[in-house]
């Protein structure tokens, strides 16, 4: 029964947290931080060091993400409103994901526990 | 902290996977044992806020930016273990679905981020907290301290990582073919800000959640290392 009140009131927590992320997206923007350090893309080391790595052109972009920059693709130049409101649909989606990964994980870890105990 | 792909050499994803698959067997074995049916939602829990407490990125004007990670909050909570497996699903799902943190370089990115720090952080809360009780302002300040520590920690591992590129990876004319900047930039540039600034991000998350914690929910707060403590003396 507590355990159960306890995980409501933790899911509602992660929900007000999901809501509030463009905090996350603002404040950088704002202040111009640009993209964390040693986070760059072939563009931003060449950018800052006059070439692009030979490695690193080869195999920067093996991998396209559905929502890079927790956006749709193509909304780079979008209105920060737009981005913000990706931004929560991110945190939303990203939290379901974990949490189902997470869940399922657990359920089959703690699964084979009881078969081995019984 | 999130090292995208093309970033690392194969040598070093190599290693950092070849390091992650027995750890991840092990935080499996572990779980298997101590989670139970009122638990795995605790653990999907982890997973998700580490997934959104990541979101939240904190700036440092025109330089950088870092974020906390939820990985001492959890190793606190529900042990480092479980830390392990759900920053290991949080980043994966970065990587996968949202482009933050690349594949090839998920092992390095969870050998950082869901194991060295889980259990710095976790070794400094116990050290600091010890047996006290879960309303002690000694659990506060190990959370807090806890959370600082491993943060930094990870950040080193993590510049180290990116440091030794250019000094085992070159192209034939001797530019560096993945990262370009050695240690003696890489290290200091990711330690400072972290130091400066992040630590404190994850030292007030980690203690702002345990204090709140342990005022409405006390067994989850000494739950953990009762446990722990309980099969020390057994």
């Amino acid at each position: 029964m507590r355990a159960h009140r306890l995980t409501h009131r933790l899911w509602i927590a992660l929900g007000l947290l999901a809501l509030l992320t463009p905090l996350g997206l603002w404040l950088p923007q704002r202040l111009k931080a640009g993209d964390a350090w040693g986070e760059w893309g072939p563009e931003q080391v060449s950018r800052q060091v006059g070439f692009v790595p030979e490695g690193m052109s080869r195999s920067s972009d093996r991998w396209h993400a559905p929502m890079p920059d927790y956006a749709p693709k193509g909304w780079e130049k979008r209105s920060l409103f737009r981005l913000s409101v990706a931004y929560i649909g991110s945190a939303l989606i990203g939290v379901a994901a974990c949490a189902a990964l997470a869940w399922a994980l657990g359920r089959w870890l703690s699964r084979k526990e009881k078969a081995r105990a019984a | 902290m999130h090292i995208p792909d093309g970033t690392l050499s194969p040598a070093t994803f190599g290693a950092a996977y070849a390091a992650m698959v027995p750890i991840w067997v092990v935080a499996g074995r572990k779980l298997k044992k101590t989670l139970t049916a009122r638990t795995v939602p605790l653990l999907a829990i982890g997973a998700a806020f580490s997934f959104v407490i990541m979101m939240f990125n904190v700036p440092i004007p025109f330089a950088s930016t870092g974020h906390a990670t939820g990985a001492p909050l959890i190793a606190i909570l529900l042990g480092p273990w479980a830390a392990t497996v759900a920053v290991s699903v949080a980043l994966a799902v970065q990587a996968f679905l949202f482009q933050d943190g690349g594949l090839t370089t998920l092992g390095a990115n969870c050998l950082n981020m869901a194991v060295i720090m889980p259990f710095t952080s976790y070794g400094v809360y116990r050290l600091i907290a010890g047996r006290s009780d879960a309303k002690s302002a000694r659990r506060v300040i190990g959370a807090g301290v806890a959370g600082y520590v491993g943060l930094n920690i990870a950040a080193v591992t993590t510049g180290v990582m990116l440091g030794l590129q250019p000094l085992i990876a070159r192209a034939a004319d001797g530019r560096p073919l993945y990262f370009v900047y050695g240690l003696k930039l890489a290290v200091p540039a990711m330690a400072g800000e972290h130091l400066a600034l992040f630590g404190f991000v994850e030292a007030a998350v980690t203690a702002g959640a345990l204090a709140y914690l342990a005022r409405t929910e006390p067994a989850l707060v000494v739950g953990a290392s009762q446990a722990a403590a309980k099969k020390g003396a057994a």
